[in-house]
C-alpha cells in the first residue's frame, strides 16, 4: 500500500506502521461496531495513514462529519469522535452527546484526540456536562506524516500563522513530540543545528524532553547524523516566488491536498471509439501525486521546461516496449510479454495523465500575464528597482487581479528591498484597500506583523549582500541539465536550502556575516547517544563552524531538515537535487508543518472579517 | 554435604526434610508463649504483641516487629485498644484489628500510617476473631463479630465491607472457619458441629465433604492450602479429612489418633508435589500427615508457629526458625542414598574429577553411554536452587559447569540465571536482612516485589546493588529505589530543606526516569511546602510539576513552568486556574509578565470572550490592536450608524497609537460608507459595502460619470488606476462612444494600447484600430499584432530595427502570409543580429 515510503534512504513506513499499529489498538479498544464523527479537517491528513478498508477491518460501519445537533442514525454500538483539541468543536461534540443521551438507547461515546489530549478541552467538556459520558478518552499522536519517501508533513495549515503572528507555540510543541517520536523509532540525532527563535524553541523542547524521557532510551543505532531545523520566517522570500519545477507548478496552479490534485476534466476525457467524445466528465480529475508512480518520481522535481523533453523521451521508451511484442517470436517470449503489460499499461496511463497535466500547464505558464509577472518577480530578486512603485503591480492593482497575486508581489519588492519607502508601503496599502475593499487592512497589519511587508527602517538594504553572498542568483541557471539549485526557480536558488547546502559544505562558519543579516539565532546543540551506540558509529568530529567531512568520503550522511512554518515543493525539489549530486555526501530527508505556496501561505496570513449586509 | 540426606524423613514416596533457616535474634525470655503472632508469608516479617507480665488494669501490652531472623525493627507500647488479631499486608503494612472493629495500620518500623473500621455495627458485639487474607485483589481482612455474624473486605485499599449472611444455628464463635478465594470472589467456610457453611454475599449454603469419617460429630479445625484450592478438616475423633476446597473430592483422611484439639494446622505442598501433606501441631507435638496416609511426627521444645508458604512450612518458635518441606525432586535423585541419577553420577564424577581420579571418566561416560549429561546438568542446576547452603549451591553449580564442558550445544542461559538468582537470595537471606525466601518463592514473588520489600525495610545500598547486578533497567530498578529514598529522606524532620533538597539532587541527579514530582508531593504531605517547590525544581516533566504547584497555591511558579514546557495545553489550564482564583486586575498583571501566556490568553478570548480581548488591549494602551478590534467589531454590525461609529473609534485608537495612516483610511472607509448611504437614497443602486473601486466601477456602468469623477477627485485615485478603471468600465458595457471621447479628453497616463487590448478583448477590432496610431513606438509592434495587422507589425518592428520584436512578429507569420513579407523581416532581422 505504501511501499513507495520505504524506497529512501530512511524508511519511513516504520513510522506509518507504528502509526497505524496506534489505530487499530485504539480502534479495538471500543468493541463491537462503530461509527466515525471526523472533525473534517483530519480526513485529508489520516488518508495517509489508513484508508478506509482499515477502519473497515476494525468495525467501523459509518463515517459522518462533526456538525452541530445529533449524531445521524446508524445501527453501531460506539460513536467515536475524532477531532483536534479546539474548543469549538468540544461545544459541538458536547450538542451531539446531549442529544445522543436523550435516545432510548444512546450509544456509547470515545472521543480520540488528534494530535494530543487537552485539558483544557477536558475542562470544556466537563462545563458541558458531558466529560463523564465518554468511555473513551484518548489522544492519538500523529505529529509527521509520512507524505512521501524522503517528506514527512504535520500538515499543521496554520503554523506559520500561529507561530509568527499569534506567537502561539502548540504546532512547536507538537514539533518537538513529532521528532522525539521520530527519535525513538530511528534513533537519536547526534547533531541539532538551527537558525532561528522558533527552532531555538523547537531545541530546547527536544533537549528538554529528552531529560524527561531519560532512562527510557533506546537502543537503535541512529539513522540520521543530522537536524537542521529552519525557521520559515529566515527564508521569507522563497514560498513569495513562483515555483518553476513541474511539481510546484501543478501546486501553484491547482493546489495539492494531502497528496491529491483535483484538475479540470477537460483534458483527460477518454478517447473512446464510439462515444465520440461528446460527454465530458464534468467532476474534476483527482489524481494521487507520489513518487509511487515512476514517471512522476522522475518529472516532478525537473523544471517545467524540461518536463516536455523527459515526455517524449518517455513516450518512445514505452511504444518500443509495446513494439517489443512483433518480436516476441517463441511462447516464452510472448509469455514475458505479457508478464510485463500490467506495468507498460499503469506507465501507458501514467504518461497519458501527466502529458494532460503538462498541456494545461503549458497554457497557463505561456501565457503573457504568466511572463510578466515572472518577470516582476526576477527583477525584484536580482534588486532591480526595488526601492520604487512598480508600474507592473499599479497595473495588476488597476486591473483588479487577484489579490493574493499583489500581496505576493509587493511582500517580495519588500523582502529583496528590506523593506519599503514609508511613502512607497502607503501608496501601495492605499490602493490596495481602495480597489479590495478597506477590510483588507487587518491582513495588511498581519503581514506587516510577521515581516512580509515592513517599512524601511534604515537605509540599508542588506538583501544585495545576502544575494551575492549566498549566490541566490545564478544568471547561468540551466533547466534542461541542472548543475545547481537555482534551476528550480530558474535563476533563483532559494535561501533556505542554500542555508542548508552551505551548512553541510564548507560550512556556517564561512557564512558568519550573513547569518548575523537573518532574524534569529543560529546554534547547534549535540545529542549524547546511548553508551554502546559511540563505538559503532564513525564519530565525525565537528562543530558548527568545522563541518567537515574529512574522513567521510564516501560515507553518506543522512540529514533531515524541518522547515518550521511551511516547505515548498521547489525547495524540496533542491533539496533532492543536493542528495543526488555525486559527490554532495549528504542525503536529505524533509519534515516541514505543512507544504505550502505562495498563495496558500499568504491566504493563512489574511483576515476576512464576515462582513454583516448592511 | 555428606549429611545432607541426615535430616530427611520418608514419607509416602517422597522424603520430607525440616532445615534450619536461622537461630533467631531475638531474645525473648518466655519464648512465643502467651504472645499474639503475625508472620507474613515469603520470607516476611514478624509481629509480637506480647501480654505485660505483671497483671494490673494500668499495664499495657508491647508490641514489637522483627525481621524473619529476629532483628528487631520496632518495639514499642501498645496504647490503642484490646488487639485480636495482628497480619501483614502484601506491602508489609501491620494491620491491628481490635475488639471494637478499628483496624490500626503501621509500618515495618511501626509509624502509625491510618486506620479504618470494619464497620459501625461492629461496636456493641465486638470482634470475636479476625483473618488477614491475601489475594490477587490485595489484602483483605475477614471477621466474625460476637452476634456471630461475619463481615469481609477484599481489598482494604479500597475498601467495600461485605455483611455475610447468617449462618443458622450458630452462637457465639464458631468453632473454626477459613477463608477462601474462589470464583474470583472471597468466601468464608465455617463449621457449626458437623455442618458446613459456605458464605458468599448473598447465601449461606450447607456443604457436605465427601466420605468424612461418620465417627466425627464436629470440626474443631480447618485449614486451606496456599492456592486456596485444597482444604483439610480436623475432626473431634483425630481425623484429618483432606480434600479439595470445592468439597467435591476427598484426597485422603488420616486418622491422627490424637483428639485433642490442633493449635494450627498448615498445608504443606509445592507446585507439583509428589506428597502433599498437612502439618498439624499440637502443644509439643508437631505430626505431618501425608495424603499418602504415611506420617512423620516431631517433637516440639517450645511454642511454635507455623506459617504456610507456597513450597513448605515455616516453623517459628523462641529461638529458632526451621523450614519444613517436601525434598524437592532434583535434590532426592542427586542426594539419595545410591542414587544411579545422572546428576548423582555427575557429582561423583566431579568429586573425583576434583580428587584427581580416573574414576570421574568413569562416572561421565556412563551418564553420556545413557545420552543424560544434559538431563544431569540440568539436575545439578535445578537442584542447587533449592538447597539453602552455599557450599552445597556451590558444589552442584560446579558439577553442572564441569558436565556442561562435555555438552556443545548447550544454553548456558539456565545456569547463568541461576547463580544470578542464587547470589542475590543469599543476599537477602542474610541474617542481617532476613527474607529466607526460597528459590521458587523468590520466582513467584519476582525481582520488582524483593526489590519493594528491600525498599520498604529501607535497605536502599542492597536494593540498588541487586538492581544493577541483575541489570534491572533503571527507571524500574535504580530509580525507583532512589525514589523511595528520596521519600523517605523528606520525612526526615530535623534536616534543612536546603540539605536534604541537595543530598536528593546528589543522589539522584544521574538517575533516569525519576519522578520528582512524586517526591515533592511527599514533602508536602509531610508539610514542606518549601522543600516541595524546591524538589520540584528538579523534575524534568513539566507536566508533573504543574499539578502540584497549582495545589501547593504557587500558581505564579506553576505558570512560569507551564511556559517553560512549551506544552500550551498546560499553560492554558494554568491560566483558566488563574482566572477563577484572582481578581480581575491581579489576573491581567500576571498575563503581563508573561507574554507567551498573554498571547495564548488572547488567542482564546478572540475565540471564546471578545469583551475580555477588548479590556486586554486596554489595560496594555495597545491602540494599534484596540484600532484593528473595532475594525473587525464593526464589520458585525447590521446598522450603518453603528458600524460608523465603531469606525470613528478604531480611529481614535489609530490615533492614539500614531498610526496616521490606517487612521486616515479608516476615516475614508466612513467616508465612502456615508457616500454609498446617501447614493442608495437619491438613485435607489445599493453599494453599500463594496470597495472603491467597485464603487466607482458600478458609477461608471450606470452611467453615473459626476458621480465616479466626484469619488476619484475626493479619494485622490491616481490617474492611472482611475484611466484603467474607466477605461474597463466602458469596454465591459461596450460604450465605445464614451470610450473614444474618454480617450480624447486628455493624454492618456497609461498610454494608449491598453485601449487597444480592452477593445480587442471586447472582438471589436474596428474600435481596436483607431487607437493603434496613438501607441508610442515602443508598444507599437504589440498594438498592431493584437489587431492582427501583419504588415503594420512589421513596419514598426523594421523601423525599430528590433530584432526581438521582429522574431515576434515573424513567429506569428503563417504559410498563408505574403512571401514578401516574410522575406523583408528576415531580411531585417539579419541585419539587426549583425549590429
Amino acid at each position: 500500500m505504501a511501499a513507495h515510503l520505504s524506497y529512501g534512504r530512511v524508511n519511513l513506513n516504520i513510522l506509518r506502521e507504528a502509526a497505524r499499529k496506534e489505530l487499530r489498538e485504539f480502534l479495538d479498544k471500543c468493541a463491537g461496531s462503530k461509527a466515525i464523527v471526523w472533525d473534517e479537517y483530519l480526513t485529508g491528513p489520516f488518508g495517509l495513514i489508513a484508508q478506509y478498508s482499515l477502519l473497515k477491518e476494525h468495525e467501523v460501519e459509518k463515517m459522518f462529519t462533526l456538525k452541530g445537533g445529533r449524531v445521524p442514525p446508524a445501527d453501531v454500538k460506539n460513536i467515536i469522535f475524532f477531532v483536534r483539541p479546539r474548543l469549538e468543536l468540544m461545544d459541538i461534540i458536547a450538542e451531539n452527546v446531549i442529544s445522543e443521551e436523550k435516545l432510548p438507547a444512546p450509544r456509547e461515546a470515545h472521543i480520540l484526540f488528534v494530535p494530543r489530549r487537552s485539558l483544557l478541552c477536558e475542562q470544556r467538556l466537563k462545563e458541558q456536562g458531558v466529560l463523564n459520558s465518554f468511555t473513551n478518552i484518548d489522544e492519538y499522536i500523529l505529529d509527521l506524516i509520512p507524505y512521501d519517501g524522503d517528506l514527512l508533513s504535520m500538515e499543521s495549515e496554520s503554523a506559520f500563522r500561529e507561530c509568527y503572528l499569534e506567537n502561539d507555540q502548540t504546532s512547536l510543541f507538537h514539533t518537538a513530540k513529532g521528532l522525539m517520536t521520530l527519535q525513538a523509532l530511528y534513533g537519536t540525532i547526534p547533531q541539532i543545528f538551527g537558525k532561528g527563535e522558533c527552532a531555538r524553541h523547537v531545541a530546547n523542547m527536544m533537549l528538554r524532553m529528552k531529560r524527561e524521557f531519560a532512562g527510557s532510551q533506546n537502543q537503535i543505532l541512529p539513522v540520521f547524523d543530522t537536524l537542521l531545523l529552519l525557521d520559515r520566517n529566515v527564508d521569507l522570500l522563497t514560498p513569495l516566488a513562483t515555483q518553476l519545477t513541474y511539481e510546484g507548478l501543478i501546486d501553484e496552479i491547482y493546489g495539492i491536498t494531502n497528496g491529491y490534485v483535483k484538475l479540470p476534466p477537460e483534458k483527460f476525457a477518454q478517447k473512446k471509439p464510439g462515444e465520440g467524445g461528446k460527454d465530458l466528465p464534468t467532476e474534476p480529475k483527482k489524481l494521487q501525486l507520489n513518487s509511487a508512480e515512476e514517471l512522476y518520481a522522475e518529472i516532478r522535481d525537473k523544471n517545467f521546461n524540461a518536463v516536455g523533453a523527459a515526455l517524449s523521451k518517455k513516450a518512445k521508451i514505452i511504444s518500443a516496449a509495446f513494439e517489443e511484442r512483433h518480436n516476441a517470436k517463441t511462447v516464452g517470449e510472448i509469455k514475458n510479454f505479457v508478464s510485463q503489460l500490467p506495468h507498460m499499461q499503469a506507465a501507458r496511463s501514467s504518461l497519458a495523465n501527466h502529458t494532460s497535466v503538462a498541456e494545461l500547464i503549458k497554457d497557463i505558464t505561456t501565457s503573457e500575464s504568466f511572463f510578466d509577472n515572472l518577470t516582476v518577480e526576477q527583477e525584484f530578486m536580482t534588486g532591480v528597482d526595488t526601492d520604487k512603485i512598480n508600474t507592473y503591480i499599479e497595473d495588476c492593482i488597476a486591473q483588479k487581479d487577484p489579490l493574493i497575486k499583489i500581496l505576493r508581489l509587493v511582500c517580495m519588492q519588500s523582502v529583496c528591498n528590506n523593506g519599503l519607502k514609508q511613502k512607497v508601503l502607503d501608496y501601495y496599502k492605499r490602493e490596495i484597500l481602495q480597489t479590495y475593499g478597506y477590510e483588507h487592512i487587518l491582513t495588511l497589519n498581519n503581514l506587516e506583523k510577521v515581516g512580509l511587508l515592513k517599512p524601511q527602517t534604515t537605509t540599508r538594504n542588506n538583501y544585495p549582500t545576502i544575494r551575492k553572498t549566498l549566490k541566490l542568483w545564478m544568471e547561468d541557471a540551466n533547466e534542461q541539465n541542472p548543475n545547481d539549485i537555482s534551476y528550480v526557480y530558474s535563476g533563483y536558488a532559494p535561501l533556505s536550502v542554500r542555508l542548508t547546502q552551505v551548512l553541510a559544505r564548507p560550512g556556517w562558519r564561512s557564512i558568519e556575516e550573513v547569518l548575523k543579516m537573518l532574524p534569529g539565532p543560529h546554534f547547534e546543540e549535540r545529542q549524547q547517544l546511548p553508551s554502546g551506540l559511540h563505538k559503532k558509529r564513525k564519530g565525525p568530529v565537528s562543530n558548527m563552524y568545522h563541518f567537515e567531512f574529512a574522513g567521510q568520503q564516501g560515507e553518506n550522511r543522512t540529514t533531515l531538515v524541518f522547515f518550521l512554518g511551511g516547505v515548498t515543493y521547489a525547495e524540496i525539489a533542491a533539496l533532492r537535487f543536493l542528495s543526488q549530486m555525486e559527490d554532495g555526501g549528504t542525503e536529505y530527508i524533509i519534515a516541514t508543518t505543512k507544504l505550502i505556496n505562495g498563495t496558500s501561505w499568504v491566504k493563512s496570513l489574511m483576515d476576512r472579517p464576515e462582513a454583516q449586509i448592511l | 554435604m555428606a549429611f545432607v540426606t541426615a535430616n530427611w524423613n520418608p514419607l509416602g514416596d517422597a522424603f520430607y526434610r525440616k532445615v534450619e533457616l536461622y537461630e533467631m535474634g531475638w531474645s525473648l525470655k518466655d519464648g512465643l508463649r502467651e504472645c499474639l503472632v503475625a508472620a507474613a508469608p515469603y520470607g516476611g516479617p514478624i509481629a509480637l504483641l506480647k501480654e505485660p507480665q505483671r497483671r494490673s488494669p494500668s499495664a499495657r501490652p508491647q508490641l514489637e516487629i522483627y525481621s524473619s531472623s529476629g532483628v528487631t525493627m520496632a518495639s514499642f507500647v501498645w496504647k490503642s485498644g484490646v488487639v485480636k488479631q495482628l497480619g501483614w499486608t502484601v506491602c508489609d503494612d501491620l494491620l491491628c484489628i481490635q475488639e471494637d472493629g478499628t483496624i490500626l495500620i503501621y509500618d515495618l518500623f511501626g509509624n502509625f500510617k491510618r486506620h479504618f473500621s470494619m464497620g459501625n455495627e461492629v461496636g456493641q458485639s465486638q470482634v470475636l476473631e479476625a483473618k488477614v487474607i491475601h489475594s490477587p485483589y490485595g489484602t483483605g481482612v475477614a471477621i466474625v463479630t460476637g452476634a456471630s455474624r461475619f463481615t469481609l473486605a477484599t481489598n482494604i485499599d479500597d475498601l467495600k465491607l461485605r455483611r455475610l449472611p447468617e449462618v443458622p444455628g450458630l452462637q457465639g464463635a464458631p468453632p473454626c472457619w477459613a477463608v477462601l478465594t474462589q470464583d474470583r470472589q472471597s468466601k468464608v467456610l465455617v463449621a457449626n458441629g458437623a455442618d458446613i457453611f459456605i458464605l458468599d454475599n448473598a447465601v449461606c449454603t450447607p456443604v457436605n465433604p465427601p466420605g468424612l469419617s461418620p465417627q466425627a460429630t464436629s470440626i474443631v479445625h480447618m485449614c486451606v492450602s496456599f492456592s486456596y484450592k485444597y482444604l483439610a478438616l480436623f475432626t473431634d475423633s483425630g481425623h484429618v479429612w483432606m480434600g479439595s476446597t470445592d468439597l467435591k473430592e476427598k484426597l485422603s483422611e488420616v486418622d491422627t489418633k490424637v483428639r485433642n484439639t490442633p493449635k494450627q494446622m498448615a498445608w504443606c505442598r509445592r507446585p507439583k508435589s509428589r506428597e502433599p501433606s498437612v502439618v498439624i501441631m499440637w502443644d509439643r507435638h508437631l505430626l505431618v500427615a501425608g495424603v499418602c496416609k504415611d506420617t512423620i511426627p516431631y517433637h516440639l521444645d517450645d511454642d511454635s508457629v507455623l506459617v504456610p508458604e507456597l513450597d513448605g512450612v515455616r516453623i517459628v518458635n523462641g529461638t529458632h526458625h526451621e523450614l519444613l518441606q517436601e525434598v524437592p525432586a532434583a535434590c532426592e535423585e542427586i542426594f539419595k542414598i545410591a542414587s544411579m541419577a545422572p546428576g548423582a553420577l555427575l557429582l561423583e564424577a566431579l568429586k573425583e574429577y576434583e580428587k584427581e581420579s580416573q574414576k570421574a571418566d568413569e562416572y561421565l561416560r556412563e551418564i553420556k553411554e545413557q545420552n543424560l549429561l544434559g538431563e544431569a546438568v540440568r539436575q545439578c542446576v535445578e537442584a542447587a536452587g533449592h538447597e539453602q547452603e552455599a557450599e552445597t549451591q556451590k558444589t552442584l553449580l560446579r558439577a553442572a559447569s564441569f558436565g556442561k564442558c562435555f555438552l556443545s550445544n548447550f544454553s548456558p542461559e539456565p545456569q547463568v540465571c541461576m547463580c544470578r538468582d542464587l547470589r542475590v537470595l543469599n543476599a537477602v537471606r542474610d541474617y542481617t536482612v532476613g527474607i529466607p525466601l526460597t528459590h521458587m518463592q523468590f520466582r513467584q514473588m519476582t525481582v520488582r516485589v524483593l526489590i519493594d520489600r528491600l525498599v520498604y525495610r529501607k535497605l536502599y545500598p542492597l536494593a540498588i546493588e541487586i538492581c544493577r547486578y541483575l541489570k534491572t533497567p533503571e527507571y524500574q530498578g535504580v530509580s525507583r529505589v532512589l525514589k523511595h529514598w528520596a521519600c523517605c529522606k523528606v520525612q526526615q524532620k530535623e534536616e534543612a530543606d536546603e540539605n536534604i533538597a541537595r543530598a536528593i539532587s546528589l543522589k539522584l541527579g544521574e538517575a533516569a526516569g525519576i519522578s520528582y514530582s512524586e517526591i515533592a508531593t511527599k514533602a508536602y504531605e509531610c508539610g514542606r511546602t518549601e522543600l516541595a517547590i524546591k524538589l520540584l525544581e528538579f523534575e524534568p516533566r513539566s507536566g508533573e510539576q504543574v499539578p502540584l504547584l497549582l495545589k501547593i497555591k504557587r500558581s505564579q511558579l506553576a505558570l512560569s513552568k507551564a511556559i517553560e514546557s512549551g506544552d500550551t495545553d498546560l499553560v492554558y489550564t494554568v491560566v483558566t486556574y488563574l482566572k477563577n482564583e484572582m481578581n480581575r486586575g491581579d489576573f491581567f498583571m500576571t498575563l503581563r509578565n508573561q507574554p507567551v501566556a498573554l498571547s495564548l490568553y488572547r488567542q482564546f478570548c478572540k475565540h471564546q470572550e471578545q469583551d475580555t480581548l477588548k479590556d486586554l488591549f486596554n489595560q496594555d494602551d495597545d491602540h494599534q490592536e484596540l484600532g484593528n478590534f473595532y475594525v473587525k467589531a464593526s464589520y458585525q454590525e447590521k446598522k450603518l450608524e453603528a458600524r460608523i461609529g465603531l469606525l470613528q473609534s478604531a480611529v481614535d485608537e489609530y490615533n492614539k497609537a500614531k498610526n496616521e495612516f490606517a487612521a486616515k483610511v479608516t476615516e475614508e472607509e466612513m467616508r465612502l460608507l456615508r457616500f454609498q448611504r446617501r447614493l442608495e437614497e437619491e438613485k435607489g443602486e445599493c453599494l453599500l459595502g463594496f470597495s472603491l473601486h467597485d464603487t466607482i466601477s458600478t458609477l461608471l456602468s450606470l452611467g453615473l460619470h459626476k458621480h465616479a469623477e466626484q469619488l476619484y477627485k475626493e479619494f485622490r485615485v491616481p490617474d492611472k488606476r482611475y484611466w484603467w478603471l474607466k477605461l474597463t468600465a466602458l469596454a465591459e458595457k461596450e460604450d465605445w462612444e464614451e470610450l473614444e471621447k474618454f480617450a480624447k479628453s486628455k493624454k492618456s497616463p497609461i498610454g494608449y494600447l491598453p485601449f487597444v487590448e480592452v477593445c480587442v478583448k471586447r472582438q471589436n477590432k474596428y474600435e481596436a484600430k483607431k487607437y493603434v496610431s496613438k501607441v508610442t513606438l515602443d508598444q507599437k509592434v504589440k498594438a498592431h499584432l493584437s489587431v492582427g495587422d501583419l504588415e503594420g507589425a512589421a513596419d514598426a518592428a523594421i523601423e525599430r530595427r528590433n530584432e526581438g520584436e521582429i522574431g515576434a512578429v515573424l513567429s506569428r507569420c503563417s504559410p498563408a502570409t505574403d512571401r514578401a513579407l516574410v522575406e523583408r523581416l528576415n531580411r531585417a532581422k539579419a541585419t539587426a543580429a549583425k549590429k
